[in-house]
C-alpha cells in the first residue's frame, strides 16, 4: 500500500536537530591520525638512495646526493604513499595537512643539516683514506710478491 | 486525420543533469517514445590500461585505484586478485578479511550515493540530502582507517598496507549500527510513499531473458531474478562468510532500487560477520620475482562483475591490462530498456544502471 | 539448493574457422558473453573471447591469435550484446572485425588518435 508524507518524520526530525555539517572555516578541521595528508620528511635521517625516486608513480621526487637535498613537488605528488612504504630508512611519512592551493605548481626542497653533511662527508673520506690505504697495502703486496718472484 | 510522424534524433548528453559524467546517446524518438538508441563512449578516455609499458606491475595499483572514484578501492582488489593468481601468492587470513570489511565499506559508499542520485533524478531533494549524510558517516569511517576519503591506497600485491585494530572495529560496528538504523526510515519513503512509486513502478522493466540476451550484471540483472553474484565465486574472505545474492523478480526501476537498499542490509551483515570471524596474523607477504603468465579475475564491484586481465610476461612491465568494467557489460542492457521509453522517463532508466562512465572507458 | 561452483576457468586456442562454430555451440549451452579483449603480443594480436555459465560460475576463454592484417568475423549475430566489445577492440587496437552488426566506424570511443593501443602506434 502507498504511503502519503512518508518522509514528514525524518524532514520534521531534520528540522529540530543539530546540523550535520560544521561551521568549517572558523571551526577548525580535524583530521584522524591516518589522514594521508602530505608527505613529510626526516631529512637528517635520509641516505640519498634515491630509491623513492625509483618507485614514485608520478615522478614528483628528484634527489641529489652530492647536495644532501631531497626535493618533492606537491602538486605533482597523489600521496599514494608507495614511497613512504620503499624507504630503507623510513624517514619519510605520510602525514596530516593537506596542500594548499597556489597559482603555479612548485617544488619544495629539504636540505640537509651542515652537522649532518660534514659527518656525512667526515665518513666519506674516510672510507676514501681506507679504501686507499687498502689498495696501498695491496698494491705493496703484490710488488713484494712480484720481488719475491724475481728472486726466485 | 492520422498525424504523420517523423522519426527524430536527440542528442542525449555528453553534459546532462542528470549525469555526473560524460556519455553520449543518440536517442531516436517517434513522437515521445524511444524506438532507438546509439551510445558512444571515449569523452573522458585516458588510456590506462596503456600506462603498464610505463609503470611496473607494482606500481600499477595505484593505477589501477584510480580508475573511478567510486569503486576506487574494489578496483585496486580486482588488479591485486589477478597478479596474485599468476604468481600464485596466498595473501595471508588477516588481510583478506580487511579487504572484505574495506570493499564492503565501498559497495554502502556506492549504493548509498546511489540512492541519493536517484532521489535526484525524481525530483526529492531532501531526500537526497538525506541519503548523502547517512554517506557521510561511511566516508568518515574510511578515512579514519585508510586515510583517503575516495581513493583508499591500502592494497598492495600480497596484502595490505594498513591494519585495523579492535577498537577501531568496534568503532565501525557502532556506526554501522546507527547507518542501519537511518536506511530503515529512508528505506520506507523509497519503498512504500507514493509520489516515488509512481515514478518507479513498472518503468523500464527487463526480463530475466533479455537480461541474459544483453549480457547484463550487478543489481540491474539481480533486479530481474537473474541470481548471480561474484562474491559466490569465492575470493578473499567471501566463503566464510554467510550470505546469499539479494533478488528481485520485477525488473523495474522500483526493484533496482529494492535491490540495492537490500544490498545496503547485506552489506553491513557481512562487515559484522568478517569483524567477528577476523583472525589475527601479519598483514602482507614479501613478493620475489615477475609475473609470468595470464589470468583473468572477477570481482564483485558495487555496479556489478568486473573482470581485470593482466598479461605479464617474467618481465617488471606486464604486456597487457584489461579492466572490464560493470557498467561497459550493462551497455547493451541500457539500449535495450530504452527501446519504447518515454522520452520523460530516459535519465531516470540511465541513472538505475548506476552508470560509471570513468570506468566504462579508462 | 546449493550452487555447485567450478573455479577453475577453462581456457582452449582456436583458429579463425574454428571461432563462428565454437561460439554457436557455446551460445546453445546458454552461456552468455563476459568480455572480449584483444592484446598485442609478439608481433600478434591475441584475442580473448570469455563466456561466463553463471549456473556454475565459469568462465570459459576462446582465443584466438592472429596476424596484424587478418580480418576476424564478428560474432555479433550470434551475441547481439558483443557488438560494443568489437568496437572497442576496432578502434583502440585496429583489429580488423568483419560484419558487426553495428559498426561505428570510429564513432564510438570519440577519441581524437586511432588505434592508440594498435601496434602502429607503440614506441611514440
Amino acid at each position: 500500500m502507498a504511503h502519503f508524507f512518508s518522509f514528514a518524520k525524518t524532514a520534521l526530525k531534520n528540522l529540530f536537530s543539530k546540523p550535520a555539517t560544521t561551521a568549517y572555516p572558523d571551526a577548525p578541521v580535524d583530521y584522524p591520525a591516518r589522514s594521508r595528508g602530505h608527505i613529510d620528511i626526516d631529512i637528517d635521517q635520509c641516505i640519498s638512495c634515491s630509491l623513492c625516486v625509483r618507485n614514485c608513480p608520478t615522478e614528483c621526487l628528484a634527489v641529489d646526493k652530492n647536495a644532501g637535498t631531497w626535493t618533492i613537488n606537491r602538486f605533482d605528488c597523489i600521496v599514494c604513499g608507495y614511497c613512504t612504504v620503499n624507504c630503507p630508512k623510513h624517514c619519510l611519512k605520510v602525514v596530516k595537512g593537506y596542500q594548499q592551493p597556489g597559482p603555479e605548481k612548485k617544488a619544495v626542497t629539504y636540505q640537509k643539516s651542515p652537522e649532518v653533511m660534514a659527518a656525512e662527508k667526515a665518513k666519506k673520506a674516510a672510507l676514501a683514506k681506507k679504501k686507499a690505504e687498502a689498495l696501498k697495502k695491496a698494491q705493496a703486496a703484490k710488488e713484494a710478491q712480484a720481488q719475491q718472484k724475481e728472486g726466485d | 486525420m492520422a498525424r504523420k510522424h517523423k522519426r527524430n534524433i536527440v542528442p542525449f548528453g555528453p553534459q546532462h543533469p542528470v549525469l555526473p559524467e560524460p556519455i553520449h546517446l543518440d536517442l531516436v524518438l517517434d513522437d515521445e517514445k524511444v524506438v532507438g538508441v546509439i551510445p558512444s563512449v571515449g569523452f573522458i578516455h585516458r588510456g590506462l590500461e596503456g600506462l603498464v609499458e610505463k609503470w611496473d606491475f607494482k606500481e600499477m595499483v595505484y593505477v589501477a585505484e584510480r580508475t573511478c572514484g567510486i569503486c576506487s578501492f574494489q578496483h585496486g582488489m580486482g588488479y591485486c586478485e589477478a597478479v596474485e593468481q599468476i604468481m600464485n601468492i596466498e595473501v595471508p587470513p588477516r588481510a583478506k578479511y580487511l579487504r572484505t570489511i574495506w570493499g564492503e565499506t565501498s559497495r554502502l559508499h556506492s549504493h548509498l550515493l546511489w540512492l541519493g542520485l536517484m532521489a535526484d533524478a525524481f525530483g526529492f531533494e531532501s531526500l537526497f540530502y538525506q541519503c548523502w549524510r547517512i554517506r557521510e558517516k561511511i566516508l568518515d569511517l574510511i578515512e579514519l582507517s585508510t586515510g583517503g576519503r575516495v581513493i583508499f591506497s591500502v592494497n598492495q600485491i600480497g596484502g595490505v598496507l594498513k591494519d585495523m585494530d579492535a577498537e577501531m572495529l568496534k568503532h565501525f560496528l557502532d556506526v554501522l549500527a546507527e547507518v542501519e538504523t537511518e536506511v530503515r526510515e529512508i528505506q520506507k519513503t523509497f519503498m512504500l510513499d507514493y509520489t516515488v512509486q509512481s515514478r518507479t513502478v513498472g518503468v523500464g522493466v527487463m526480463t530475466k531473458r533479455q537480461i541474459h540476451a544483453c549480457g547484463s550484471v550487478g543489481p540491474f540483472a539481480r533486479a530481474s531474478g537473474f541470481k548471480v553474484d561474484m562474491r559466490k565465486l569465492g575470493y578473499e574472505a567471501y566463503p566464510d562468510l554467510d550470505f546469499e545474492p539479494v533478488i528481485s523478480n520485477d525488473g523495474d526501476c522500483y526493484a533496482r532500487c529494492d535491490v540495492r537498499i537490500r544490498e545496503i542490509f547485506q552489506s553491513i551483515d557481512l562487515i559484522r560477520q568478517a569483524a567477528a570471524k577476523i583472525p589475527d596474523g601479519e598483514l602482507a607477504i614479501k613478493v620475489k620475482g615477475n609475473p609470468d603468465g595470464e589470468c583473468f579475475a572477477r570481482i564483485e564491484q558495487p555496479r556489478g562483475e568486473a573482470i581485470y586481465y593482466v598479461r605479464g610476461t617474467g618481465k617488471k612491465f606486464v604486456n597487457r591490462m584489461r579492466i572490464r568494467t560493470p557498467t561497459f557489460a550493462n551497455l547493451p542492457g541500457l539500449c535495450e530498456m530504452l527501446k519504447n521509453a518515454d522520452y520523460a522517463d530516459v535519465p531516470l532508466m540511465i541513472l538505475t544502471i548506476d552508470p560509471c562512465i570513468s570506468c566504462t572507458e579508462r | 539448493m546449493a550452487i555447485i561452483i567450478k573455479k577453475e576457468p577453462e581456457q582452449k586456442t582456436i583458429t579463425i574457422a574454428e571461432l563462428l562454430p565454437e561460439v554457436i555451440a557455446i551460445r546453445k549451452r546458454g552461456m552468455r558473453v563476459c568480455q572480449i579483449c584483444a592484446a598485442w603480443v609478439n608481433e600478434q594480436f591475441e584475442l580473448s573471447y570469455s563466456f561466463a555459465n553463471d549456473g556454475n560460475y565459469q568462465l570459459l576463454t576462446l582465443r584466438v591469435v592472429i596476424d596484424k592484417d587478418v580480418a576476424v568475423p564478428s560474432i555479433t549475430p550470434i551475441y547481439p550484446s558483443a557488438v560494443f566489445y568489437e568496437n572497442e577492440m576496432k578502434e583502440l587496437f585496429g583489429v580488423k572485425v568483419e560484419n558487426i552488426s553495428t559498426d561505428y566506424r570510429d564513432k564510438f570511443y570519440r577519441i581524437e588518435e586511432k588505434t592508440p593501443f594498435g601496434p602502429e602506434s607503440e614506441g611514440e
